[in-house]
């Protein structure tokens, strides 16, 4: 039997925005690329529209409970991205100047909102991120746009990676889009990558890294059973020259802490300084007469709203708090979402409840009307506060159903600077939609799987302070040259909107440096790749190439 | 494993399903089934958990939660009993513990068992959020074919039925103006500034 060790020049784990962008690059530019991705392969056609355990909605998602965290993430090829709502704010200049737990600055000198901007805008043009007009706009989202009008705020439409033309406003786009409306990695950076020579390997989880003599990693990886994620069939090992860890912010510092018997001592930082972007969800019931009367909604059918059903996830949102003036916990974003069932619903409390507030009779009173529910969805700064403990047996969590659920080892305390955002907040939204009767709001309860975050962020984060960053300002782990990490674990803290855009930009902005690296360990490979999406050079200016590291 | 029709279903599994029924009946309350329901406590109108499919999710595998259901319906009844003795309440010996007691008194210990320092929290979150989806999200069923057959849960939260292809589309979509002042520091792309 033959013991040699398959080999790659870059291996990616993860095939979310981190793991895609890189992959996309290091093959066009001639590296040699194996992706290894913990979930299926879905393709546009397995995108269902069904809420039974099996479907797409449950296989293609993660939904890890920690001690008084829960992250929802994607568990597919494409991660997050197939599972996102698709909106693409850049982050608010501000963000970057944070201090967060530290007392200093938190993010690398070298990187700003200046110095981001040219990658947002690559981003813009390889992802098709569009400004929405009002027309696009969602009942849901116009009812909270009308609400803030009402209560003396600003709201916007936001700008989306998501294909009008094609959209039918299913509200199912966290099952993946049926319609490929909806950007995901999968319709640009993965074929693109793929077209280029990169190979990507579903149901690949990756469970530790080790080290060779000759400096090389080999990934140590499980292969997982296509339906019941609770079983393993077999497991391998692959060696590269350079390693891509984008399995995204509840799972990276995982696979780091169960390697560092193999590789030696981690960074202080990785898996801890854990943010769930500050969020935050309150659900208002809506008093459908209210809304006719005061705000002079209608659909022209009947009801002014009802129609919670229908939509594109969020649409609107309220920044009137993204203010840099302001002090830090105190900055936020109010957006209107959609939350399916079964992914939340048990969460939501039932206003006015003389009993308990998540079950029993009230709350299946509130069940009735839940056609006008509007879910606002709160971005605030948090205090990084999530640690990881000692790493479960295999993968992130101990998975109990055979998807989505696992129990895992993440434990956030939220500080007084948290709750104190998150109580802000939860005021202004319930002055904005109560105001004159309109609705009845309560936040979720943090009672039952503590807070819950769909953006987990900053378990391994870059820095200039090596007692407070696990990467540097190019995304290198310290002390572990030829490792990056491109995935939101390496945003330094909360963002105050949708990271999307932003883990992606950094991922774009990290590229030039891997190709440096992998240079250097003597891969033949070159920086300068156009947007993946080759059509649009021809048809937009492509964006100038940007400075790179000297001798790439 | 299914039973052979012959075969009398063993009191475990009946005290079990009776306590977890009643269990679910009181994270989303329903009409009885019956006049004699003992453990549908008739505390809401139209369907609740019960009738929703609870158990059939449940003791589906895929949940992860099938195999422990027996011990957690009898851990269940344990706590019954000791609240019955704390609380100087008289339980009915020819139903489980837990079914005996009214649906207030099945809430407050519910309640008191999902509370966040309570050391078996967990089990009891976990199922009570099963318990949810099946109303909430009729987890166990084909979501077009829950719906055809008039799902309680699907029908009381209004969902529609999808177009003839299983697949949701909706011709409106929002209110097609102007509802809001946009923010002043807002870039060209939309994005904050």
């Amino acid at each position: 039997m033959s013991t040699a060790i398959e080999k790659t020049d870059v291996l990616v784990v993860g095939s979310g925005f981190g793991g895609a962008i890189a992959a996309y690059h290091l093959a066009a530019g001639g590296a040699k690329v194996t992706v290894l991705e913990r979930g299926p392969w879905l393709k546009s056609n397995d995108f269902e529209h069904d809420y039974k355990l099996g479907s797409s909605y449950t296989r293609a998602f993660d939904f890890v409970v920690g001690d008084g965290m829960s992250v929802l993430g994607g568990n597919c090829v494409g991660g997050g991205s197939v599972v996102y709502f698709a909106a693409m704010p850049r982050a608010p200049r501000f963000v970057f100047d944070r201090r967060g737990s530290i007392g200093r600055r938190m993010w690398p000198a070298s990187v700003s909102r200046d110095t981001l901007d040219p990658w947002y805008d690559r981003l813009e043009e390889s992802l098709s991120v569009t400004k929405q007009d009002w027309s696009d706009v969602s009942y849901a989202g116009g009812l909270w746009a009308a609400a803030c009008d009402h209560a003396g705020r600003t709201a916007n439409p936001l700008a989306v990676a998501i294909d009008n033309s094609k959209c039918v406003n299913c509200n199912w786009m966290m099952a993946g889009c049926r319609f490929e409306a909806k950007q995901s990695l999968t319709v640009n950076y993965l074929p693109a990558a793929l077209a280029h020579g990169a190979e990507i390997r579903p149901l690949h989880e990756v469970q530790h890294l080790t080290r060779t003599s000759e400096g090389n990693y080999r990934i140590h990886f499980d292969i997982i059973h296509e339906e019941d994620y609770r079983l393993r069939n077999g497991s391998g090992v692959i060696e590269a020259k350079i390693v891509v860890l984008a399995a995204g912010a509840a799972a990276t510092p995982v696979i780091l802490q169960r390697s560092e018997t193999h590789l030696g001592t981690m960074p202080h930082a990785v898996g801890r300084y854990f943010s769930g972007n500050g969020e935050r969800l309150n659900t208002a019931i809506i008093n459908e007469e209210k809304a006719a009367e005061i705000l002079g909604l209608s659909r022209g059918d009947g009801p002014a709203y009802a129609a919670n059903q229908i939509g594109k996830g969020p649409t609107v949102a309220s920044w009137d708090k993204l203010d840099g003036s302001l002090p830090e916990y105190s900055r936020y974003s109010l957006e209107q979402l959609y939350f399916p069932p079964g992914l939340g619903t048990i969460l939501a409390q039932a206003p006015d409840a003389t009993g308990p507030t998540w079950f029993g009779r009230d709350k299946k009173e509130i069940l009735k009307n839940w056609k006008s529910w509007l879910t606002i969805f709160s971005m605030t700064e948090d205090d990084n506060e999530g640690v990881f403990g000692p790493p479960p047996a295999t993968g992130n969590a101990h998975r109990i159903s055979q998807q989505m659920l696992g129990r895992g080892n993440l434990s956030y305390k939220p500080t007084r600077n948290t709750w104190h955002g998150w109580n802000q907040a939860d005021a202004e939204v319930k002055e904005i939609l109560e105001k004159d009767g309109l609705a009845k709001v309560m936040p979720w309860t943090n009672d039952l799987v503590g807070a819950y975050t769909v953006h987990p962020l900053a378990s391994c984060r870059m820095g200039d302070d090596p007692r407070t960053s696990a990467l540097d300002d190019r995304n290198e782990l310290r002390g572990h040259s030829g490792i990056f990490v491109t995935d939101g674990s390496a945003v330094p803290g909360a963002l105050t909107v949708n990271p999307a855009m932003t883990i992606a930009a950094l991922a774009e902005r990290a590229v030039p440096g891997i190709v440096q690296a992998a240079r250097h360990r003597g891969v033949p490979v070159t920086y300068g790749a156009p947007t993946p999406t080759g059509y649009k050079s021809g048809t937009k200016v492509d964006l100038p190439l940007l400075r790179t590291p000297a001798g790439v | 494993m299914q039973q052979a029709e012959a075969t009398p279903i063993p009191r475990t599994t009946h005290d079990a399903t009776l306590t977890l029924e009643a269990f679910a009946d009181t994270i989303v309350p329903g009409e009885k089934r019956w006049p004699g329901d003992r453990s549908v406590a008739g505390a809401a109108t139209g369907g609740g958990s019960v009738a929703a499919g609870a158990l059939e999710l449940l003791r589906w595998d895929a949940t992860g939660i099938h195999d422990g259901l027996d011990d957690l319906a009898a851990l269940a009844n344990d706590h019954a009993t000791q609240w019955a003795e704390e609380a100087g309440v008289e339980l009915d010996p020819t139903v489980p513990p837990f079914v005996s007691l009214d649906f207030s008194q099945r809430t407050e210990l519910v309640a008191r068992l999902t509370r966040p320092d309570h050391p078996e929290k967990e089990f009891w979150v976990l199922l009570s959020l099963f318990c949810n989806m099946a109303f909430d999200s009729a987890a166990h069923l084909h979501t077009a074919q829950a719906l055809a057959n008039g799902h309680p849960g699907l029908r009381a939260m209004g969902i529609t039925q999808p177009d003839a292809d299983g697949l949701w589309r909706f011709q409106n979509h929002g209110y097609g103006r102007r509802l809001a002042r946009l923010h002043p520091d807002t870039t060209p792309s939309g994005s904050p500034a």
